[in-house]
């Protein structure tokens, strides 16, 4: 009997959380058909059937989390499985219960030799229970799983060293540690455990003083509990889990800010014209085409600026620096439980309302958790807009492994010196922020100074 | 004697052995009818349980005893002569203070004094200690250390001889002992009432050695003579000398009598005076050295003796034989139960049911449940 | 055995170390000399100073008419203790041991718990009960027993259960001032205990647990006697490298759950000990408190350390294997940190 597992949904995906099944336990599932939504770090994604027969049994609930590879359900009517799912769960009773009146319950959990039995079990699907089945779980202590959803750590991964195998603590910190030392080339590699310390082992008196290291490290994270503990004591907090989305947003903007280091360069730009453009490509396209965004014109001119500098257009990849030939633009799309940011994939080479069709797209799939894999991917460059929140000015956090990010502010009515003369203009903040191991000073500048130009002259973008 | 109603109606006939009874402190010689060789056994066992006694602050002191440890110093007198109205097919049911009755019930000493050390060859397999003897053979069904605690299940002891028999002289009958503190308990007065309503055939002995830890009779009971308790509920009541072994038994014999013969309960009180402390560990200086004294003045033990020497039943040398003797059995109870082995710790569970019953979840303390995982930890596996 | 231990003087003023009995004694004496109100009952406390001697002297300071010998005949001078309060006096009743509430355990709990609520709060029962609980004196099983739970179980009454002479000071005080029926539970072994008592008017809020001793690597809660070994364990595993928080419930109803979590929750393993038998104990309703408020923070399951299930056996060797001690407490300590690997810390060693 097959297994379906948890598919590798994006490239930096390590874990799935099931956030809908849409077949239950007993339905017939052909080839292709959608069996469950599955949340990823970047989007809600569907699962696909590859095999054919009847789900047998849901191992993962809804709002469950596995890795890669983890299985899910099974697919199948092999005998003694069925067995393992009457006896195994607490439905055989719920089974009948539900049973409709009139037709007859489903026959216990007799192990039938694998006759197919093409509309029997279509029949009996809806006598179903509605409620999930429980997963098989691993023995874990309840902090063990708190830490590793915390930290991200898939717990069924881990090999549980406490009695019976119970996952402990310990175990998530060292898969904790495990992890952490692997991307860690600017730091010293924790050691939490005494065996992970340096297989050196000078006098014990300094491998003493190579343990304080983690532990002040520890000290700090366990003064943040405590407030976090204080807070939550006196009732003054509410607990919001995490959703993949925001872990992963959160883990790789650490990510981000710790290993990047960043520099800003800012830019006022003259926004009239821009504004002016728009509006009049508006009016053109009138009924026809998409309403172009101010996001829109900026990620065509970023496009185009790009090409320009290609220096710009690149990704660091920590033993060397990556130009990428083609230009895809992320766009920053805000969430209610996170940051997601889907691509506009050649936008040097897609005209003014290409971009904009495509972006909008892009924008509904995002909020209906609906982008797929393709349209997540391969970012080369990021814009974030905060100008439709009324934001003048702000610094972005870079989209690693990306080299540079822009931020946009709001257009807005500023005192600006025109002809040598004080006038009225509308006015939009650029803060180009840089991954100075990628980009020094003067290219960014360079970079930024033709965009700026180009949103002066909108009409250079369309001819 | 002093009664508040007339005796049974049936005067009854004492056996021949028996005389008739005494008024309170008054020491008279023995009867011509007294066989001389039961006297002689009265003043053994009196002995025999002041040594024993005796011994046993000792052994209390020296850490062989632990926990409560209450003596029947000054009560030898009654407690011999209310054993002595007993049969064997009698049930006995007793306060805490119970060394002497267990003893001249016919125990061991050896078996007594095990228990005191809480050995496994004490009566009550060294589970009880001092306060809790118990010998099924000996139908002594219990010393019992909460206050009253003995008086309910001695009446419903009664009721299962009165449901299971006729009264008429074949009867068995209880004997149910109590301070004279007792008796100011709430479950004294149901107990009575119960036997009363239901004619059962009892006796409630209250073993009146005027002092309830620190508290005198008189500062304790509204009615301090004990006896009259009974009114309220028509049982008949009598106060005996306690310091006078055959007035003792013999009052007890007429109550057994109308027990057993009528299932008529009644109430006996015998006073007498505890002579030392509360228990080992008092030093009772609640009271006086006059009244010390006194009290060492009115000790049965030694008037006993006089007695029955002056009554030609005993002469010197027999008396000091039979302390010797009583030495030595003590002696070698204290021996006995030295040598015997505390109850191996493996049995800590046995005999708490009847039935086998998986009482525990633990076995001790802090021991993990029986499967040796701490907890279940796997759901929904098959 | 030597007369009381109990000092006549007891105008304390500054912190000194006193034993828990002379703790009690002196306070039940300021409460009656502050209040007129205050008035003692009880089995042998007067002539006989109190069974266990905590009464001593009272008497001769106060008379009979404050301090009053009872006949032994619980059901009716606990009763009668209700009734005073009823009219506003403050009894503070002595019950010899634990063990013999059980003949008032009708007027404590179908009466003082349950009048305030039954007649509309129309009156209340500020009384107290103090009676001393505990084992392993070897006075066999009908006197030996940790009943407090029967309380604890009980709304309408209130039930405080200090470790040391300073909470006995400050919770005695708190008990008798109380407006509620308070059971105050003592414990044999405590008596000669001796401790730092604050002097003054010292008052411990009655629903509050003590942090009694800060540690950051497990959680063992108990009360009364079980603390003192708690805390005993606790100070020996600090040699070991293990940092274990001790926290005294003080009062078992209302009890302070927010202090037993809030512990659990920062060391992730929790362990109750309790003289009481295992089931249904004051240890389940810690486990259970601690799996509701602090399920997310455990490294492994809480465990309970309790006495075996039979009625206390007289004999010694008995008696030792049915009680909880410090060591069935550390083996099962052993057991937790065993169980979550925890690798102690290094202790800087006495030698250097
Ligand atoms: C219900 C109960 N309350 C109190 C006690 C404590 N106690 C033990 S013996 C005793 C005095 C009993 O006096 P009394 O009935 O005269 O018997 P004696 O000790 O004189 O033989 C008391 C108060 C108890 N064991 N049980
Ligand atoms: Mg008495």
């Amino acid at each position: 009997m097959p297994e379906i597992f948890m598919p590798r949904l994006s490239d930096t995906m390590e874990e799935g959380t099931i956030s809908r099944w849409l077949k239950r336990e007993g339905d017939q599932i052909r080839r292709g058909d959608v069996l469950a939504e599955i949340e990823t770090d970047k989007a809600v994604m569907e699962l696909e059937a590859y095999e054919e027969g009847p789900l047998t049994r849901i191992l993962v609930p809804e709002g469950g989390a596995v890795p890669i590879g983890a299985p899910v359900a099974v697919v199948g009517t092999g005998a003694g499985t069925e067995t393992g799912t009457s006896t195994g769960t607490s439905t055989g009773a719920g089974a009948e219960a539900g049973a409709e009146p009139g037709q007859p319950a489903r026959p216990p959990a007799t192990p039938e030799p694998a006759t197919p039995e093409p509309t029997a079990p279509e029949q009996a699907a809806p006598a179903q229970p509605s409620e999930p089945v429980s997963p098989i779980r691993l023995p874990s202590s309840p902090l063990s799983r708190r830490l590793a959803s915390r930290h991200g750590i898939d717990i069924t991964t881990l090999t549980g060293s406490g009695p019976g195998g119970r996952v402990i603590r310990a175990d998530v910190e060292e898969a904790i540690a495990r992890r952490d030392e692997r991307p860690a080339t600017t730091r010293t590699a924790r050691t939490a455990r005494p065996e992970a310390a340096s297989p050196a082992e000078p006098t014990p008196r300094a491998s003493r003083a190579e343990e304080k290291t983690p532990e002040r490290a520890e000290t700090v994270r366990e003064g943040e509990e405590r407030e976090i503990e204080k807070a939550e004591k006196a009732g003054d907090v509410e607990e919001v889990p995490l959703t993949a989305v925001r872990r992963i947003t959160a883990r790789r903007l650490i990510q981000s800010v710790q290993q990047a280091p960043h520099f800003y360069l800012t830019t006022m730009v003259d926004a009239e014209p821009l504004l002016a453009f728009r509006a009049e490509v508006n009016t053109r396209l009138g009924e026809r085409g998409p309403r172009v965004t101010v996001t829109d014109l900026i990620v065509k001119a970023c496009a185009i600026e790009l090409r320009e500098h290609p220096e710009v257009n690149a990704s660091w990849a920590d033993t060397r620096i990556l130009r990428h030939r083609r230009v895809h633009i992320g766009i920053a799309v805000a969430l209610d439980d996170g940051l997601i940011v889907p691509v506009v994939h050649d936008a040097d080479v897609r005209t003014l309302t290409e971009i904009a069709r495509e972006a909008h797209a892009l924008a509904d799939k995002a909020r209906a958790g609906r982008l797929t894999l393709d349209e997540l991917g391969g970012g080369t460059f990021t814009v974030s807009n905060l100008g439709p929140f009324g934001i003048d000015h702000f610094t972005a956090v870079i989209n690693p492994p990306q080299a540079a990010i822009l931020a946009v502010g709001a257009a807005q009515p500023q005192p600006v010196v025109r002809d040598g003369e004080l006038a009225v203009g509308t006015m939009m903040a650029l803060t180009l922020s840089i991954d100075h191991r990628v980009l020094d000073g003067a290219t960014g500048a360079a970079f930024l100074t033709g965009l700026k130009e180009l949103l002066q002259q909108p009409l250079r973008m369309v001819v | 004697m002093v009664a508040n109603t007339p005796g049974p109606a049936s005067s009854p006939e004492p056996g021949p052995a028996h005389g008739a009874r005494s008024d309170v402190g008054a020491v008279r010689p023995p009867g011509a009818s007294e066989d001389a060789e039961v006297l002689r056994g009265y003043y053994r066992q009196m002995a025999l349980i002041r040594a024993f006694e005796l011994r046993s602050a000792e052994m209390y002191a020296r850490a062989k005893i632990g926990g409560y440890c209450h003596l029947n110093l000054g009560e030898e007198a009654t407690v011999v002569g209310l054993m002595a109205a007993l049969r064997p097919s009698d049930y006995l049911f007793a306060g805490y203070r119970v060394h002497g009755y267990a003893l001249a019930r016919g125990a061991e000493p050896g078996r007594v004094m095990a228990e005191l050390f809480g050995r496994v060859t004490g009566m009550s397999g060294g589970r009880g200690g001092s306060m809790h003897l118990f010998d099924a053979g000996l139908r002594l069904l219990g010393g019992y250390g909460i206050v009253g605690g003995q008086l309910p299940p001695a009446t419903g002891a009664a009721l299962a001889i009165a449901y299971r028999g006729a009264p008429g002289p074949d009867s068995e009958a209880v004997m149910c002992l109590l301070g004279d503190g007792t008796t100011n308990i709430g479950a004294f007065h149901e107990a009575l009432n119960l036997a009363a309503v239901w004619r059962l055939p009892i006796v409630y002995a209250i073993v009146n050695n005027q002092l309830g830890m620190g508290t005198p009779v008189e500062a304790a009971s509204g009615e301090p003579e004990l006896f009259r308790r009974g009114c309220s509920y028509r049982i008949p009541g009598e106060r005996v000398d306690g310091n006078d072994v055959l007035a003792v038994r013999d009052a007890a014999l007429a109550l057994m009598e109308s027990a057993r013969e009528e299932h008529r309960p009644g109430l006996l009180e015998a006073v007498s005076y505890r002579i030392r402390g509360h228990s080992v560990v008092d030093p009772a200086r609640y009271r006086s050295a006059e009244e010390t004294q006194r009290v060492r003045d009115l000790d049965p033990l030694p008037a006993f003796r006089a007695r029955l020497i002056e009554g030609g039943v005993l002469d010197q040398e027999t008396a000091a034989r039979i302390d010797d003797e009583t030495e030595r059995t003590v002696t070698a109870a204290i021996e006995f139960a030295d040598t015997s082995p505390p109850p191996p710790v493996d049995t800590l569970f046995d005999g708490v049911y009847a039935t086998p019953v998986p009482n525990v979840f633990t076995g001790l303390p802090g021991d993990p449940p029986p499967d040796g995982q701490t907890t279940v930890t796997t759901l929904g596996e098959s | 055995m030597g007369r009381t231990t109990v000092g006549r003087t007891a105008e304390q003023t500054a912190e000194q170390a006193v034993t828990y009995r002379q703790a009690l004694h002196d306070t039940l004496r300021a409460e009656m000399l502050r209040d007129e109100d205050v008035l003692l009952l009880g089995e042998e406390i007067g002539v006989f100073e109190g069974s266990y001697k905590i009464t001593a002297g009272l008497l001769d300071e106060f008379g009979p008419r404050r301090v009053r010998d009872t006949p032994i005949c619980e059901e009716g001078f606990v009763g009668a203790a209700i009734g005073a309060a009823m009219l506003g006096l403050r009894p503070v009743v002595e019950i010899m041991t634990i063990n013999f509430s059980l003949l008032a355990i009708d007027q404590i709990v179908n009466h003082a718990a349950k009048m305030r609520a039954m007649f509309g709060g129309q009156v209340s029962v500020p009384m107290v009960i103090r009676t001393p609980g505990g084992g392993g004196q070897q006075l066999a099983a009908t006197h030996s027993q940790n009943l407090e739970v029967f309380y604890a179980h009980v709304p309408g009454l209130k039930v405080v259960a200090p470790s040391t002479p300073a909470d006995a000071k400050g919770l005695l005080a708190s008990a008798v001032r109380d407006d509620d029926p308070v059971l105050f539970l003592e414990n044999l072994a405590l008596y000669n205990t001796k401790g730092v008592v604050p002097g003054g008017d010292h008052i411990v809020r009655i629903g509050t647990a003590a942090v009694a001793k800060e540690g950051s690597d497990l959680t063992l809660v108990a009360y009364s006697r079980a603390a003192v070994i708690a805390h005993d364990v606790a100070r020996r595993l600090e040699d070991e490298g293990v940092s274990a928080e001790v926290i005294d419930l003080r009062s078992l109803r209302p009890l302070d759950r927010a202090t037993v979590c809030a512990s659990a929750r920062k060391t992730g393993r929790a362990i109750v000990l309790e003289d009481d038998w295992l089931s249904y104990g004051i240890g389940a309703e810690i486990a259970a408190t601690i799996a509701e408020g602090a399920f997310d923070y455990l490294d492994a399951p809480v465990r309970r350390v309790a006495a075996a299930e039979v009625p206390l056996p007289y004999a010694k060797p008995l008696e030792l294997a049915a009680l909880p001690d410090a060591a069935a407490l550390t083996r099962v300590i052993r057991e937790v940190l065993e169980a979550t690997r925890f690798v102690p810390r290094r202790v800087p060693s006495s030698q250097g």
